[in-house]
């Protein structure tokens, strides 16, 4: 192996205060760091232990509890440096552990899926939203704790149709990740009868923080009438300029301004403020939603084997995917597995950057089986067949 | 509305006389119900994110849980004046008085422990380690058994009063709220919010004797998450407050099984009798009122408008 892979061992195990045959739980978390383009503002960097400080607090409530019924849970986590050979470091990590949770783009994802030795192994997405994963391209042994972007959008769509802002106009970025969340944004308004009536690529490039009010009001300008501007800016670049820099008064949801995720410092209500201050305790940030997709991830695991008594990855896939699976994620629902494509079911938090505004499924979608299926690919939408469906 | 509050005045029993002291989470008070007018008739302060409150045997003390102020508050019922802090470990959510009238379990759901302070000496008597999250207390009536539940860890922890150590933890559905003893002491339930049951446990063993399901017609059964509840002086019958399906259960106690549903205000999450039991008041967080239920009819009679995000609540009888 050329490139590092930095291997640190996170925790051990607590002792069992009443001591029964133990069951070891090895976890590792194999991270595929990824050069992040230029952005024209630095005030909000990208945490370097994003996803693993989500992962850590798990394993500390996993241990907790484990104490008690005699399982040691243990996280590892490789990270491979941008370029490195992530394949190499997935066989390895396969050597020792049969559980992993994979941060990496979606198709190197898809690749570790398929290695032989992971034939039988119970991999976690916890960082891509794409939405083939959890269709044509998903995997029987790759289950999904991050939320699809197609949830998120479908989040946002719902609180703008229940407060009736339905003419909507867009600005993409030229990221290939900009256009994958305007596809996304267009899918979502399609499905809650919303019309995007114009669309234009944001072109500048030219640092803008100091002209942003004569450029943005004359970019805008050529707009129809609108109800909410949308921003498909993932990358971070430019999205934080547009707001209150608009020709018409308007405000801004996608990427900025009313954005939905998985998980933010905004969530209060349903004990989430218990778990912010755990994570903000031992890492001294707020939790983001990668965080929350690898606290996911470990929780179900530890969930799964403190009912199941087992550390078997195909006896704790069966039981995850089963009736009896309902995991706790502070949201107010139980969160349970999509049995067609390995999704974890959750609630998405529709948020501006100092509160929630909603907590989608927003009240009057219904769903004849499950609310929360009213966000991202429904059964009859998904192309998975891997799942048996 | 004037007139028939006239009216429950003047036809009111000595018997009946009292008050429900109501914990409002986000404005830092207390609001005092007089159970014949149904009015609030006083607003005390407390310390920051009161929850937990219960009165001394003798109703010349209230303990109020202060979370964000990490302490337990010791008040004059007469006066509303804090008399002392109680050291309570971290951000104390919960308590139980012991029968013993003089130690408090308290459960400090930011430290995964259960801390058993004396109120006499005011000295903490010892900590317990628990699960994440603790938050349910509840005490046998004989005394020898503390339960402290935790809600991520989802177990309930039974406690050796005399040695203030963990006997036995048993597994419970998603985070677990609440837990009383009941039939005299040989019954433990255990409310569990997310996974939307109650489940029943055989004191002598630990053996699960149960489990209490729901279902109200018209309600995702996502939002029915059982929280607090209370049971009639006869232990015949259960009040289960559900939460965000805005609803109370009444549930027979011999067959577990439910017997009618009574609506009541947004996300209720607590309850206390009036002194002769007639009628049950529960706290709705979101709704920020207290709803009225006619015990005998199992009817909601009336909303009183309290504080913001009314949480736990506790009957203090007055004279007459």
């Amino acid at each position: 192996m050329n490139h590092a892979i930095r291997t640190m061992a996170c925790a051990a195990m607590l002792l069992p205060s009443m001591a029964v045959a133990q069951t070891d739980v090895p976890i590792i978390y194999l991270r595929a760091e990824v050069e992040q383009p230029p952005v024209l503002s630095n005030l909000d960097p990208v945490p370097q232990d994003l996803g693993l400080a989500g992962a850590a607090v798990a394993l500390k409530d996993n241990l907790t509890t484990g104490s008690f019924l005699g399982h040691a849970y243990a996280l590892e986590v490789m990270s491979v440096a941008p370029g490195g050979d992530v394949l190499a470091a997935a066989r390895e990590a396969l050597t020792r552990s049969q559980i992993l949770l994979l941060d990496a783009p979606a198709a190197q994802m898809l690749s570790v899926a398929d290695l032989p030795a992971a034939e039988h192994a119970l991999l976690f997405n916890v960082s891509s939203g794409d939405a083939n994963l959890r269709s044509g391209d998903c995997r029987k042994n790759l289950l999904h704790t991050v939320v699809e972007d197609a949830a998120r959008t479908d989040a946002l769509m719902q609180v703008l149709v229940a407060k009736q802002w339905q003419d909507l106009v867009m600005i993409i970025g030229p990221h290939p990740a900009d256009a994958a969340f305007a596809d996304a944004l267009r899918s979502s308004a399609t499905k809650f009868g919303m019309t995007i009536a114009a669309e234009k690529a944001w072109t500048f490039d030219t640092d803008l923080r100091e002209s942003t009010m004569q450029e943005i009001p004359r970019f805008t300008q050529d707009f129809p009438d609108h109800d909410v501007l949308l921003l498909a800016d993932p990358t971070d670049d430019f999205g934080r300029y547009v707001e209150h820099n608009t020709w018409l008064p308007r405000p801004v949801a996608g990427s900025d301004g009313l954005h939905a995720e998985g998980w933010a410092s905004v969530i209060e209500a349903w004990g989430a403020v218990q778990l912010q201050n755990r994570f903000e305790d031992d890492h001294a940030r707020p939790m983001k939603s990668r965080d929350y997709a690898a606290w996911l991830a470990i929780r179900a695991v530890g969930e799964a084997v403190t009912r199941t008594n087992s550390a078997d990855p195909a006896t704790l896939r069966a039981f995850m995917l089963g009736d009896a699976f309902q995991l706790d994620g502070f949201k107010g629902r139980a969160l349970t597995f999509r049995t067609w494509n390995g999704q974890l079911r959750q609630p998405i938090a529709v948020v501006n950057a100092r509160a929630l505004v909603a907590l989608a499924p927003v009240d009057g979608f219904l769903h004849q089986r499950n609310e929360t299926d009213s966000l991202g690919l429904d059964q009859p939408e998904s192309g998975c067949t891997a799942f048996g469906g | 509305m004037l007139k028939l509050a006239l009216l429950l005045t003047t036809v009111a029993l000595p018997l009946s006389a009292g008050e429900i002291w109501v914990t409002n989470e986000k404005d830092d008070t207390i609001s005092v119900i007089d159970v014949d007018t149904l009015e609030v008739t006083r607003t005390i302060p407390t310390g920051e994110r009161p929850r937990g409150i219960t009165f001394s045997q003798d109703f010349s003390r209230v303990y109020i849980c202060a979370s964000d102020s990490d302490t337990v508050q010791v008040m004059d019922p007469t006066t509303g004046e804090v008399l002392y802090d109680l050291p309570s470990g971290e951000d104390p959510e919960q308590f139980v008085l012991h029968p013993d009238d003089r130690h408090l379990y308290i459960a400090n759901e930011d430290d995964a422990v259960t801390t058993v302070v004396d109120t006499q000496t005011r000295t903490v008597v010892a900590q317990i380690n628990v699960g994440i999250e603790p938050e349910g207390m509840a005490v046998s009536p004989d005394g020898k058994v503390a339960i402290t539940t935790s809600e991520t860890t989802n177990m309930a922890h039974w406690i050796d009063t005399a040695t203030q150590k963990l006997f036995a933890n048993t597994l419970v559905d998603s985070r677990p709220r609440h837990a009383e003893f009941a039939a005299g002491g040989q019954e433990l339930w255990v409310s569990s919010e997310i996974g939307g049951t109650v489940t029943v446990f055989n004191t002598a063993d630990q053996t699960e004797k149960g489990k209490i399901r729901f279902e109200i017609n018209g309600v995702n059964a996502d939002l029915i998450q059982p929280v607090g509840f209370e049971f009639t002086p006869d232990e015949a019958t259960a009040f289960v407050a559900l939460g965000p399906s805005n609803h109370v259960a009444v549930v027979n106690a011999k067959t577990l099984q439910v017997e009618s549903y009574i609506l009541v205000g947004r996300r209720v999450w607590h309850m206390a009798f009036s002194p002769d039991h007639t009628k049950l008041f529960t706290t709705n967080g979101v709704s920020g009122d207290v709803t009225v239920i006619d015990v005998a009819s199992r009817q909601a009679i009336k909303s009183i408008k309290v504080g913001r995000f009314p949480w736990g609540a506790a009957m203090r009888p007055t004279k007459g």
